[in-house]
C-alpha cells in the first residue's frame, strides 16, 4: 500500500512538472498570436493613446516574463485573472473573474462527459470481451465492422445523422442541448441524449477494440494454454486468466478517451450550441481573451496528465510484478 | 459423458496411426506422419528426438489437444477407451486437469502472473467442481511438502515472479498431481534449468511417478534426461517413429542408425594440449554493471594460444560478463588484460581497429546475430570490406573460400538468414568471425541452442579449424559433454569468481572443488541408475540439494 501512495505521489509531483511545464508553452504559444487584443476590442477609430491606456488598465504593457509570473503566481492561488472581454469602463462592462465565466463551462462540460463515459466505459468493456469471447463468431464480425464504421465517420456527421433522425424526423429529442444554469437533472438529461450518444458512438468503438485486441493477443499466451488444459472454459479463460492481465493497455485506452470528452469536445458543443468549454475557448480564441484561453488549456492539460496518471496506477496496482517485488 | 466399456487390462493410452498437420504460408504440411504407440497404467514414456521432429505436437495430441495452427487429419488417441480425436471439446474438458495433465516447458511462462501460485495450483480442482477452500488448500501444501518445497504453507502465497525456475518447475508439477490424474505429460520439463536445478526437478518427477503410480509420457531431446526416468524410450524423426524399446536396450544396443548417431554425439573427446604460451592474460578482473554492481570479482586466467579453454558455470555465474569484459563490450572495473604481450585498453571504444580484428565473438542464438534483411553474401562481405579492405574479385574469392571452410554450399549466398536452419545460421556465424583472420574467438554457448547432431557439426568443424589455422577458443558452456569434446583448459565459475581452474584431465576427474564436484556430479549421464546413485551419494556426504543457493527464499 504505501509503495502505491509513494508511486502517487512521485506521479503527481512529476504531473505537476510537466504542468508547468505546458504552461510555459501555453503563455508563449499565446504571444505568438496575430494580432491585438486592445485594438480588436476598441476599434479601428481608437486613437493610439486610448489604446495604450487600455492595454495599460489590462497589464499588457508589461514585459512578457513579468506577466507570465504574474499569471502563474495567481495559478497558484486558485486565481486565473480576469476576463478581458469583461475588461474595465473602456470595454464597457465590470470586471469578471475568469474563474466565474469557466466555472459553470466546465460544469456543464464534465456533466456531459460523464453521462457519456457512463454509458460508454461499461458498453465497451462488455463489448470488448463478449466479441473476444465470441472471437470470429457473427457476433465479433458485427461488431467489429459496426464499430469501426462509427470511427471513420468524422463526429459532426454522426452528430447530424443522429440530429437528423431522432430529432428531426421522429422528434424524440431536442437538437438544440441549451441547458443554463437552473436546469434541473431531468432537463439536462433530455437536452444532453444526443450530444452524449455521439460521444458514446465516437468513444465506445475505440475502446471495445482495444479491450478485444488486447484479450485476444492474450489468449496465445502460455499460461492460457495452461488453464485451458487444466479443463477451464472459455469464459474462465477470458474473465480469469486473460483480463487481469490486460487492465493496463484498457486503462490506457479509457483514460485517452476520457480525455478526449473534455478536450476534444469542441466540435460537438459547437454542433449541439451545448454551454461547455469548449465553445466557450473557441469564442474566447475569437475575441482574444487570452486569460481565459490560458485557463482553459491548463484545465485541458491537467485534465490529461490527471487521466493517464490514474491509467498508470491502474497499470501498476494490476500487476504483481511491479507490486510485489521479489 | 457417455462411458465405454474400458477393460483394466488393456492399455491406458492407445495412439493410433496419428497423422497431424501443420500450417505454414497457408499450406498444410504433415508434421507427424502416423505414430502408434501404447501406454500402460505407471508406466512412463520418453519421446525423444530433435526440433521438428514433432515430440510436443504428438504428447498435446496424446490428451486430445492441438495448437491453434494444426489439425489432426486422421488416427485415433484412446484414452480408457475414449477417443479423444472425435472427443467434443467439453468431454476433453471434463477430463483435463483431472485425468490428464500437462506440465510445460517454461514454468515462468505457464504460470499466470497476475494470481498467485495457490490459487492456480487449486484451480483444476475448482474447475472440476470440488468445493472447500479448506481442504483444496491442504491438498496443495500437502503436495509442495511432498515435493520438499521451501516453506510449503508460505510459498502459495507468492506470485510467480517471485520463485526460481526450478521452483516453478517444481510446483507446476505439483499443480498438475492436484486431482490425481492418470496420465501426465512432461514437455521438456528441465531443459530451461541449470544442471543443478534440474537434478532436483528430475528427482521430483521420479518421486511423483512412483508414489502416485502415475502413467506419463516424458518429452526431451536429452538422452541422459530421458534415460533417468522413462521404462521406454521412443525415438522419432521428422514426425516418424525411428525406434522403440525399453530404456535400457535403447541404451546398451540401439538398432536404428539414426538412433546410434545420436548416441555417439556424447562421445567426442579432444586430446588435451597444453603446451603453448599464453595468446590472453588476466589479471585480477573486475566488472559489472554501471559503476557499482560487480559481477566479477578478482578474474586470473591465462589462455594458451592455438587452444580451448572452456568456461562452465550456472547461469548467473558471470560466465557472459566474463567474454564481454574481454571483448572490452562491457570495460572492467579494475585489472589489467593483456593479449599477445601487449596490455589491452579495457573499453572497446579505445581499442583499435586492429584488435577489434583479432578477437572475435560468436554468439548463442545465430537467429539474433544475423541481421535477418542482409543476405549471405552481404553479411560475410562487409567486415572483408571494412577490416581488410578487400573488394572486388579478392573479395568474392575470399566469401566462397570462408563459405567452403564452414562447410557451406556457395549456392546459400544468396540466401537470407531465415532461408537457412539453425546449425546453417551458426555456420555463418562463424564464418563471418572467421572472415578477419582473428586469433582468438570467444564462443558464448555456441551449440546450446542447436540439436544434438547439428551441435556435434559444429564442435567438430571449430576443432578441424583449430587444429587448421591454430585460433585460440574461450568456449563458454554449461553442457559437459560439450566441454569435453573442445577444451584443454577448463575454468569453473561461481557468482563471478573463479572457483577452480586446471587442465581437462585433472577437473574432469575427482577430487575437486565441491562446487566444481556439486556442478559435474549434476551433469545427467545415460545410465538409469545414474539419479538414484547421485541422490544418495549426496545425503550420505550431507549435501543439501539445494547447495546452489540461488533459491534462498
Amino acid at each position: 500500500m504505501n509503495l502505491i501512495l509513494k508511486i502517487v505521489f512521485q506521479r503527481l509531483g512529476l504531473g505537476v512538472l510537466t504542468l508547468i511545464a505546458v504552461s510555459a508553452v501555453i503563455f508563449s504559444a499565446i504571444q505568438m498570436l496575430p494580432g491585438d487584443f486592445a485594438s480588436a476590442i476598441l476599434g479601428q477609430s481608437a486613437t493610439p493613446e486610448t489604446v495604450k491606456a487600455f492595454q495599460h488598465q489590462i497589464g499588457l504593457d508589461k514585459p512578457a516574463v513579468q506577466r507570465y509570473w504574474e499569471w502563474i503566481g495567481g495559478v497558484a492561488h486558485g486565481d486565473f485573472g480576469y476576463s478581458f472581454s469583461s475588461a474595465g469602463s473602456l470595454g464597457g462592462g465590470h470586471d469578471r473573474a475568469v474563474s466565474d465565466i469557466i466555472v459553470p463551462r466546465l460544469k456543464n462540460t464534465l456533466i456531459l462527459a460523464s453521462l457519456a463515459a457512463v454509458v460508454a466505459v461499461p458498453c465497451a468493456l462488455l463489448l470488448g470481451i463478449l466479441a473476444a469471447l465470441y472471437r470470429n463468431s457473427f457476433f465479433d464480425r458485427f461488431v467489429n465492422s459496426f464499430s469501426l464504421a462509427w470511427i471513420s465517420f468524422p463526429e459532426f456527421f454522426i452528430a447530424y445523422i443522429l440530429m437528423l433522425y431522432l430529432s428531426v424526423k421522429f422528434q424524440f429529442l431536442p437538437s438544440l442541448a441549451s441547458v443554463s444554469n437552473d436546469s434541473g437533472i431531468g432537463d439536462y438529461l433530455v437536452k444532453c441524449a444526443l450530444p452524449a450518444m455521439t460521444l458514446v458512438l465516437v468513444t465506445l468503438a475505440h475502446m471495445m477494440r482495444m479491450t478485444r485486441t488486447a484479450l485476444v493477443n492474450l489468449m496465445s499466451t502460455p499460461y492460457v494454454e495452461m488453464a485451458r488444459l487444466k479443463g477451464a472454459s472459455r469464459f474462465r479463460l477470458i474473465c480469469l486468466h486473460a483480463l487481469p492481465n490486460a487492465w493496463a493497455p484498457i486503462a490506457n485506452v479509457i483514460a485517452l478517451n476520457l480525455a478526449y470528452l473534455v478536450v476534444g469536445v469542441v466540435i460537438v458543443e459547437n454542433v449541439f450550441v451545448y454551454p461547455g468549454i469548449g465553445q466557450l475557448m473557441v469564442s474566447a480564441v475569437a475575441s482574444r481573451d487570452i486569460p481565459v484561453v490560458q485557463a482553459c488549456a491548463l484545465i485541458f492539460a491537467a485534465t490529461y496528465i490527471l487521466l493517464n496518471l490514474t491509467a498508470d496506477i491502474i497499470g501498476i496496482v494490476t500487476n504483481p510484478k511491479l507490486l510485489h517485488r521479489r | 459423458m457417455r462411458k465405454p466399456v474400458f477393460d483394466e487390462a488393456s492399455p491406458l493410452l492407445e495412439v493410433r496411426d496419428l497423422r497431424i498437420e501443420g500450417q505454414s504460408d497457408d499450406s498444410w504440411h504433415e508434421i507427424v506422419k502416423g505414430v502408434s504407440f501404447d501406454l500402460k497404467r505407471g508406466e512412463v514414456l520418453g519421446l525423444i528426438g530433435e526440433s521438428g521432429a514433432g515430440k510436443s505436437t504428438i504428447g498435446l495430441a496424446s490428451i486430445g489437444y492441438v495448437r491453434p495452427g494444426c489439425r489432426i487429419t486422421s488416427g485415433q488417441v484412446r484414452y480408457k477407451g475414449i477417443d479423444l480425436v472425435s472427443a467434443k471439446d467439453r468431454d476433453k474438458r471434463a477430463l483435463w486437469g483431472a485425468e490428464l495433465a500437462y506440465v510445460a516447458q517454461s514454468a515462468a511462462a505457464a504460470f499466470n502472473p497476475a494470481h498467485r501460485l495457490i490459487e492456480q495450483c487449486q484451480e483444476p480442482a475448482v474447475i472440476h467442481g470440488e468445493r472447500g477452500e479448506k481442504k483444496l488448500r491442504d491438498r496443495v501444501i500437502g503436495l509442495f511438502q511432498k515435493l520438499s518445497l521451501p516453506q510449503p504453507e508460505a510459498l502459495g502465497e507468492r506470485y510467480p515472479h517471485q520463485l526460481s525456475g526450478g521452483q516453478l518447475q517444481r510446483v507446476m508439477t505439483a499443480m498438475a498431481m492436484s486431482c490425481h490424474p492418470g496420465l501426465l505429460i512432461f514437455d521438456e520439463p528441465t531443459t530451461a534449468l541449470d544442471v543443478t536445478t534440474q537434478i532436483e526437478v528430475l528427482a521430483t518427477i521420479q518421486q511423483i511417478v512412483r508414489e502416485f503410480g502415475v502413467a506419463a509420457i516424458y518429452i526431451t531431446h536429452d538422452l541422459a534426461v530421458v534415460s533417468q526416468v522413462a521404462d521406454r524410450i521412443i525415438v522419432l524423426r521428422y514426425g516418424e517413429v525411428v525406434e522403440e524399446a525399453p530404456t535400457t536396450k535403447m541404451l546398451s544396443a540401439p538398432e536404428a542408425a539414426y538412433t546410434k548417431s545420436l548416441w555417439a554425439v556424447r562421445k567426442l573427446d579432444k586430446q588435451e594440449d597444453l603446451a603453448a604460451k599464453p595468446i590472453l592474460h588476466l589479471r585480477d578482473v573486475d566488472a559489472g554493471y554501471g559503476n557499482s554492481i560487480k559481477i566479477l570479482d578478482k578474474i586470473n586466467l591465462a589462455v594458451p594460444r592455438g587452444r580451448t579453454v572452456a568456461v562452465v558455470g550456472e547461469s548467473g555465474s558471470g560466465k557472459s560478463t566474463l567474454a564481454r569484459t574481454i571483448m572490452g563490450l562491457q570495460p572492467a572495473f579494475a585489472g589489467t588484460i593483456e593479449f599477445d604481450g601487449m596490455e589491452l585498453p579495457l573499453a572497446f571504444k579505445q581499442r583499435s581497429g586492429l584488435l577489434h580484428r583479432r578477437i572475435q565473438m560468436i554468439y548463442q542464438s545465430p537467429d539474433t546475430a544475423l541481421n535477418p534483411r542482409r543476405r549471405v553474401r552481404d553479411i560475410l562481405s562487409r567486415p572483408l570490406q571494412r577490416h581488410l579492405g578487400l573488394s572486388g574479385e579478392a573479395r568474392r574469392q575470399r566469401v566462397a573460400e570462408l563459405m567452403s571452410m564452414v562447410e557451406l554450399n556457395t549456392r546459400l549466398l544468396d540466401r537470407f538468414p531465415s532461408e537457412l536452419s539453425g546449425g546453417e545460421k551458426q555456420r555463418v556465424c562463424i564464418a563471418r568471425a572467421l572472415a578477419v583472420e582473428p586469433e582468438l574467438i570467444i564462443c558464448d554457448e555456441v551449440t546450446s541452442a542447436l540439436d544434438q547432431i547439428v551441435a556435434e557439426g559444429v564442435l567438430k568443424l571449430l576443432l578441424r579449424l583449430q587444429q587448421q589455422i591454430g585460433i585460440t577458443y574461450i568456449f563458454i558452456t554449461h553442457d559437459l559433454a560439450t566441454v569435453r569434446a573442445i577444451s584443454d583448459w577448463i575454468v569453473v565459475m561461481h557468482r563471478g569468481e573463479i572457483v577452480e581452474q586446471g587442465p581437462k584431465s585433472q577437473i574432469m576427474t575427482p577430487p575437486r572443488h565441491a562446487y566444481t564436484e556439486l556442478l559435474f556430479s549434476s551433469m545427467p549421464e545415460m545410465d538409469p541408475t545414474w539419479l538414484p546413485r547421485v541422490l544418495r551419494e549426496r545425503q550420505s556426504a550431507g549435501i543439501a540439494q539445494n547447495v546452489s543457493a540461488e533459491m534462498s527464499m
